[in-house]
């Protein structure tokens, strides 16, 4: 009843604004179609409360605009001097307060509801990096980043073409995190740098990732589909490029989804004891690099100019080694270095041999896995 | 009266002050003061507003077109700071400036030298924001918000930001202190407390509130500075800080700070409503009373800039709670001026345009605000362009339309002539509509989930940005127009009389127009 309320209300905005700017129907002029419990009472809530300032709107501008129209002086209307009435001063301040409980009683309903994050049939983590989202699911032992899909030569410069056959433009992710539907889901959000915002509008969640602590919401999802969300919280540079895709799927594919990715992690994992060579991890480095430093640092090495610092030629990726591995797994506060300490002992001994060796830097040495794993204790 | 002021009045073309650029550096006179802020306020104006164009330049279409994301945060950075600490701040200084010593009697401001080191301090403050942007790694990005640990990482354009705002703080307290003391101890003998024009008691009260909250602002930029340069881990949770408390301390100035953008302009539609209604304002003790509560309530109600950070229920419900209360005492002052015009005889020149447009579409920017009071609601919009509209509505509908019809009112007052009233009439329509159309849209992208301070947004927003950018560029343009009427008033135009406009009341309007130099050098008796 009352989502048909809300679409009513939408189609009346979308007809005035539509007729007064000449804006094509396409739009949307209110909250996306509600896929949760939670986004369901946030969207009734928002259509009560529009028609309630409606009806106060109408009310109000309706004595102001009658007041307008009849008492002007071009029609000759005299002014009365009266400027007080206690009466009526008392119920137009009364009567605020009574629509505002009115309001203050669902949306109460709805806060408890919200915040209640017990027996959660999943829990996965995610935390906010500059710019991409990780993702762990706690009991699966299940890891993955998502980073923006969408390639770089779309977004730069007058390419419209492409944007516009891309629907989901800035909406799409490498690795989307796959949940089952009708289960409830908990989100335990942190971030590992600057404060974040982990978002699905579908699903009526938002909760700031905050470096350090840990914050907790949930979410059940009633159809399955894919739902698409974006960081909402400025966290620097690409704020505007780590998108948050989940796809909600039926029990046994999320099964089959997470056998598959426990197969493909013990692929990749690599035996600890295993004797790199420089090449072996340069090569590994270039992707590690790809993932994790080329928004700051760029693909040649050269960083932008008096914001991000060029690492080919820097004196710190062309001089002692322990400096070099101390910044990156502790990260240079103060700076938008962040630590990168949650990477393995592999991935960081691989990047820091691919910048020592690529680029205008030459230095020809080889970090083992070993050594990092020394230099973290 | 009038033969008396007219003989009273006679000497002032003999007022002692030196002339050309050093009167304006030296002057301790409130007068000559207000008009340096306003102008200060009004290059400001157009400085923010030429940040807010080339922002919206690049929201023209999908796709990164003009600016590299970097540098697109330090406009929408730049934007915020320019236009709340340089823009809207400074002009109602300036307004108090010229207006509360004309209003209540007095000769001057109370400490008269202090006055003219407040406006000064401000220029230098503005030179650190604007050159910032040349430093290595240009100006700050981390949103006018300034949120750490983001503000943490950035370059020494921070630094300079931090101490611009340490430097207007200075300015706006001192303005503050002498504001109060002006208020209190220079009344006219007659004029007591409750016979003050309302725009003298929004500014009282709006005065005790950037005492208040001026210094917690400055403590929160100084813990940034402290954990940018000497190591300090107020933000930094690895060091046992929490960036939480930044937001905290941030907001605990920053709710009152929006009130202390509004009050004032409160003040001055309570002044020009009544004028061209030709009636007294509808009941003045309730609206001094709803002014005083809503400068209660803005200590309470902090936390609803960060319902997204996680706070228990509790928190959220009682924060919930104190902010749609806000709406009682904001809904009795809307009422009020409703019932000011009822069954008046109106006439809408310029200044009654504007405080028409104001109750109009400030209310607006009330009822979005009533909307995102409601937590749920809110958590879904917060960080969205929902928000961004809200806030322009009542800042920019709000203080700015409230600025531009006070300064119609009193123009005629302040220069001696009347300005060019059919083009005043045209700039209002102009900046009426080409508000709308730049920020009603905003709305829709909002609720359909376009996260704010983003250079790029996906393509279901794209019509509603194209539309945005194109009234931002209107709206910018229209306001040349003001540029013109305000110089062309100045220069020359029709004889304003003493009591420029039929229905207004008060003591500026028993001076001469323009006001002499010195006035009220003689108490008058107000009954």
């Amino acid at each position: 009843m009352t989502s048909k309320l809300g679409s009513t209300f939408a189609a009346v905005l979308a007809a005035t604004l539509g007729s007064v700017a000449g804006v094509a129907g396409a739009n949307q002029y209110n909250l996306q179609p509600p896929q949760s419990i939670i986004a369901n009472q946030i969207y009734d809530l928002h259509t009560l409360i529009m028609w309630i300032i409606f009806a106060i709107f109408v009310l109000v501008f309706g004595f102001m605009m009658y007041a307008i129209i009849k008492h002007r002086k071009s029609v000759g209307h005299q002014a009365e001097q009266f400027h007080e009435n206690t009466t009526v001063e008392i119920i137009w301040t009364i009567i605020p307060f009574v629509i505002l409980i009115g309001m203050a009683y669902p949306a109460t309903k709805t806060i408890i509801a919200m915040k209640d994050t017990s027996n959660p049939d999943i829990t996965i983590k995610a935390t906010g990096y500059q710019w991409k989202w990780g993702y762990d699911y706690l009991q699966e032992g299940v890891s993955f980043y998502a980073n923006l899909a969408t390639p770089r030569d779309q977004i730069d410069g007058n390419n419209n073409d492409a944007r516009k056959n891309n629907p989901n433009y800035l909406l799409e992710v490498d690795n989307a995190v796959v949940v089952p539907v009708g289960k409830k889901v908990r989100m335990i959000i942190t971030a590992n740098d600057v404060i974040h915002s982990w978002w699905i509008p579908a699903f009526g969640v938002k909760q700031d990732a905050i470096p350090g602590f840990v914050r907790d919401t949930w979410f059940k999802a009633d159809h399955v589909g894919i739902y698409r969300g974006q960081c909402a919280e400025l966290c620097g540079k690409d704020h505007g490029f780590m998108p948050i895709v989940v796809e909600v799927v039926e029990q046994d594919k999320y099964a089959a989804w997470v056998a598959e990715q426990k197969k493909k992690t013990t692929a990749v994992a690599v035996d600890p004891a295993k004797q790199w060579t420089l090449d072996e991890l340069k090569a590994q480095g270039e992707k590690v690099f790809a993932a994790n430093c080329v928004a700051c640092h760029q693909a040649n090495g050269m960083g932008i100019p008096n914001t991000f610092p060029a690492l080919s030629g820097s004196k710190i990726a062309t001089g002692p080694k322990d400096a070099h591995m101390n910044i990156v797994l502790n990260g240079k506060p103060g700076t938008a270095m962040a630590p990168f300490k949650h990477l393995s002992d592999v991935e960081i001994a691989s990047v820091i041999t691919y910048e020592r060796n690529s680029w205008a830097n030459k230095t020809g040495d080889m970090v083992t896995p070993a050594e990092i794993k020394a230099a973290r204790k | 009266m009038e033969a008396a002021h007219g003989h009273g009045y006679g000497h002032d073309e003999h007022a002692h002050h030196p002339s050309g650029l050093m009167r304006w550096v030296t002057t301790t006179n409130h007068k000559d003061i207000g008009t340096l802020y306003l102008w200060f306020s009004f290059s400001m104006f157009i400085v923010g507003g030429i940040l807010a164009l080339m922002l919206r330049a690049e929201l023209f279409q999908p796709g990164l077109q003009l600016w590299e994301p970097h540098f697109f945060n330090q406009l929408t950075t730049m934007h915020g700071l320019i236009m709340v600490f340089g823009a809207i701040m400074p002009a109602f200084v300036g307004f108090a400036n010229w207006q509360v010593p004309l209003m209540i009697g007095a000769p001057d401001m109370a400490f008269a030298r202090m006055n003219n080191w407040s406006f000064w301090l401000l220029p230098p403050a503005a030179i650190l924001l604007v050159t910032s942007f040349f430093v290595p790694g240009g100006a700050t990005a981390a949103g006018w918000t300034l949120y750490a640990p983001l503000s943490t990482q950035m370059g020494p354009g921070m630094d300079l930001a931090i101490f611009a705002l340490h430097i207007m703080g200075a300015s706006s307290i001192m303005g503050s202190i002498n504001i109060i003391t002006t208020i209190l101890n220079m009344r006219a003998p007659g004029m007591t407390l409750m016979k003050m024009p309302l725009f003298v008691w929004t500014w009282l009260i709006t005065a005790y509130l950037l005492i208040a909250v001026m210094p917690v602002l400055a403590g929160a930029v100084t813990m940034v500075l402290t954990d940018r340069h000497f190591g300090t881990t107020f933000f930094n949770a690895a060091g046992g800080g929490d960036p939480v408390m930044f937001q905290h301390i941030f907001w605990f100035f920053g709710h009152p700070e929006v009130y202390i953008m509004i009050l004032p302009a409160f003040g001055i539609v309570s002044q020009i409503v009544p004028a061209f209604a030709r009636k007294p304002l509808f009941g003045y003790s309730s609206m001094v009373y709803a002014t005083s509560s809503i400068a209660i309530l803005s200590f309470i109600v902090w936390a609803h800039h960060m319902f997204t950070v996680g706070m228990p229920a509790a928190s959220q419900l009682f924060f919930m709670y104190a902010t749609m209360l806000i709406a009682v005492p904001t809904g009795v002052k809307v009422f009020n001026w409703i019932a000011t015009m009822w069954k008046g005889s109106m006439t809408f020149e310029t200044p009654m345009l504007f405080a028409c447009g104001f109750i109009f579409v400030f209310s607006m920017g009330g009822f979005t605000g009533l909307v995102l009071a409601i937590t749920p609601i809110d958590i879904q919009l917060q960080d969205t362009y929902y928000v961004v509209a809200h806030f322009h509505y009542v800042l920019v509908a709000g203080s700015l339309f409230a600025i531009f019809g006070g300064v119609y009112y009193w123009l005629p007052k302040w220069t001696g002539h009347m300005y060019n009233e059919t083009l005043g009439k045209v700039h209002f329509w102009l900046t009426m509509i080409f508000f709308n159309v730049t920020f009603f849209p905003m709305h829709f992208s909002g609720l359909a989930g376009m996260p704010r301070r983003v250079p790029d947004y996906a393509l279901q927003f794209a019509d509603f940005n194209m539309l945005s950018t194109i009234g931002a560029f209107g709206f910018g343009l229209s306001q040349m127009l003001f540029l013109y009427v305000v110089v062309t008033c100045i220069r020359g135009g029709a004889k304003a009389p003493d009591k420029v406009w039929e229905g207004a009341q008060g003591l500026e309007w028993t001076v001469p127009s323009p006001a002499p130099y010195h006035t009220f050098e003689i108490p008058p008796v107000v009954k």
